[in-house]
């Protein structure tokens, strides 16, 4: 059983810990220089502020309701991120750290031993909350997707208590009939417009639609993954921040590796090769990164190892926001240093890039607006290596420019790339692995 | 009513490894004790029992001078902790913070000043107090101005 827990209007809730007297008030956080709304309390929401509404739209409602709007102070939410995050680590088999206010619980073996499922999780909302002030939601399902699903619902239904569990088949389909299509994870607004004009509504008609459909319609196997989730089958590699069809406001990059890794090197090897993936991705979407997240974890099945499994740390980044490969590597690896302990075994490794924003000091930007082809031209040089970086990538295949500590001796596979032994070459895509015939 | 201004944590703070000596130091002549090392002490494991749960506050005003809490501490405030009579806490007053002893006398609960210039604040209404977290520790600083110069320095 899967978990997803989120805080609850993130940001919001930071401030609200340190100023109580915003609670019960509506209450928005704004984007750097008090451009857009991106976080809103509930009284907020129910004022009718959207998502991304310019501040000057929204001023005069706030002031009238004695609202009250902050500008977003990227320090203080980064920490109680990493303080969420410590107190779930501790208490659950595993943690993959998803965003600054969300992260995935692996919970299967939990109820063995800890009364019922609910219960535990129940109490884990109300450690966070003790520890740290921040309300969450807990969603629960059998796939990452069911749980992302259940969140959904637990937050937009009050009377769940915060948490839902979609473990029955006739949970999973009520569940599924309630969640409008476009509300699914790894629908983006592109393939929303799409399902719609195929009469697909709900989430549960996006589950019923045949495998072909899927591969046609949905960008191939990524889009046939999503629909087996729906199901109830999990696929492992999901990752559908992959997709690139949705700007987001956090990016992440995590795999398992290969074998266990103890040599410090080795690890940076693979978080270098993680961030400057999630690096290159926020430059597509034309974004730079507020906070840095780097995790390690370590095998939750091997008895010998006490928990928590999984440690991450967690930077403001010190100069202000960045795209830059370089620049976010050296912070990398000052975070990777911080959690990294000799002797361990790691098993997995992750990198996320959260409080994302489009550059442009006092620009008016639409968050949600496609993302814009490129940041405006300037005249620094790290910005031209990147744009050339990324033109050698785009040209000549993923990782043929890439920092050093990625670059493996010649034939070797590097030490933390995954297990892919079963896997067929790549016949029609690499001129290494095609077909040869005498 | 003594306000309180949070401090910023920033990163997390690595292990700080000291001597403890098994001798008590005299306070008359010292003795070279270097001979009774006993073991490294992490002083973060005594000041920070719960370390995701723990949060520096600075205290503004004299409202707590009786239990040597001054303006320009440091509070070391933990919300893990539950809080219970004579427990001095961070509560939240209609919607303001402030640092007050929680004692209880007879049924009820009362936010004590140490300062016969505040009165006390009787809890008639549980609904209108909450209490943030308990204060485990005062960093008092003997040498006036560095602490304030350092945490300045840090913004």
């Amino acid at each position: 059983m899967y978990g997803l827990v989120d805080g609850n209007n993130f940001y919001v809730s930071c401030e609200r810990v340190f100023q109580p007297r915003l609670d019960g008030r509506p209450v928005v956080v704004l984007s750097n220089n008090d451009g857009n709304v991106v976080s809103r309390s509930a009284e907020a929401k129910q004022l009718g502020i959207a998502m991304g509404a310019p501040f000057f739209e929204v001023r005069e409602l706030l002031r009238r309701h004695k609202g009250q709007a902050l500008s977003s102070n990227y320090a203080l939410y980064g920490d109680m991120s990493r303080r969420v995050m410590a107190r779930l680590a501790d208490q659950v088999p595993a943690v993959e750290v998803y965003s600054i206010d969300e992260a995935f619980l692996d919970l299967h073996g939990l109820t063995a031993f800890c009364g019922t499922l609910d219960a535990r999780v129940q109490r884990l909302r109300q450690d966070v909350l003790r520890c740290t002030g921040i309300p969450t939601c807990v969603g629960m399902g059998p796939t990452k997707t069911l749980a992302k699903v259940a969140n959904r619902l637990a937050k937009k239904y009050p009377e769940l208590q915060g948490v839902l569990r979609l473990d029955t088949e006739s949970r999973r389909e009520r569940a599924l009939r309630a969640l409008p299509v476009e509300d699914v994870w790894g629908i983006g607004r592109q393939y929303a417009g799409k399902l719609h004009a195929h009469g697909l509504r709900t989430a549960w008609d996006l589950s019923q639609v045949s495998e072909a459909w899927a591969r046609g319609q949905l960008g191939g196997v990524v889009g046939w993954r999503l629909v087996q989730e729906l199901r109830g089958q999990s696929c492992q590699d999901l990752n559908p921040s992959e997709d690139g069809t949705l700007a987001r406001q956090s990016l992440s990059c995590s795999r398992s590796f290969g074998q266990r890794l103890t040599a410090f090197d080795d690890l940076w090897g693979a978080v270098t090769t993680y961030l400057s993936r999630a690096a290159e991705k926020l430059r597509a979407q034309g974004d730079q990164a507020h906070i840095l997240t780097v995790y390690l974890s370590q095998d939750r099945y091997d008895s010998r190892v006490p928990p928590p499994y999984t440690r991450s740390a967690t930077l403001t980044l010190p100069g202000g926001p960045s795209s830059d490969t370089l620049q976010l590597l050296s912070y990398g690896r000052r975070l990777l240093e911080r959690i990294y302990e000799p002797g361990r075994l790691y098993v997995k490794a992750g990198v996320v890039l959260d409080g994302l924003e489009p550059p442009g000091r006092g620009r008016q930007l639409d968050l949600f607006a496609p993302a814009a082809a490129a940041p405006a031209p300037d005249a620094g040089r790290a910005q031209q290596l990147m744009r050339t970086l990324d033109a050698l990538n785009r040209q000549f295949g993923r990782g043929t420019v890439r920092p050093a500590a990625t670059i493996t001796p010649a034939g070797q596979p590097a030490p933390w790339q995954g297990n892919a032994r079963h896997r067929s070459p790549a016949y029609t895509t690499r001129f290494e692995d095609m077909l040869v015939v005498g | 009513m003594t306000t309180i201004e949070l401090f910023d944590v920033g990163e997390p703070t690595t292990t700080l490894w000291l001597p403890v000596f098994a001798s008590l130091v005299p306070a008359g002549f010292p003795s070279p004790a270097s001979d009774e090392l006993e073991e490294l002490f992490d002083l973060n494991r005594i000041l920070f029992r719960h370390p995701e749960a723990t949060y520096l506050i600075r205290v503004s005003g004299e409202s707590m001078q009786g239990a040597e809490i001054h303006a320009g501490d440091l509070l070391a405030v933990d919300k893990h902790l539950e809080a219970d009579h004579n427990h001095i806490v961070v509560a939240v007053v209609e919607g303001e913070c402030t640092v007050k002893r929680l004692v209880r006398r007879g049924t009820s609960w009362w936010l004590q000043a140490e300062n016969p210039a505040y009165a006390d604040y009787c809890i008639t209404e549980p609904d209108n107090l909450r209490i943030w977290g308990v204060v485990t520790h005062v960093v008092h600083e003997l040498i006036p101005g560095k602490l304030t110069a350092l945490l300045r320095s840090r913004d």
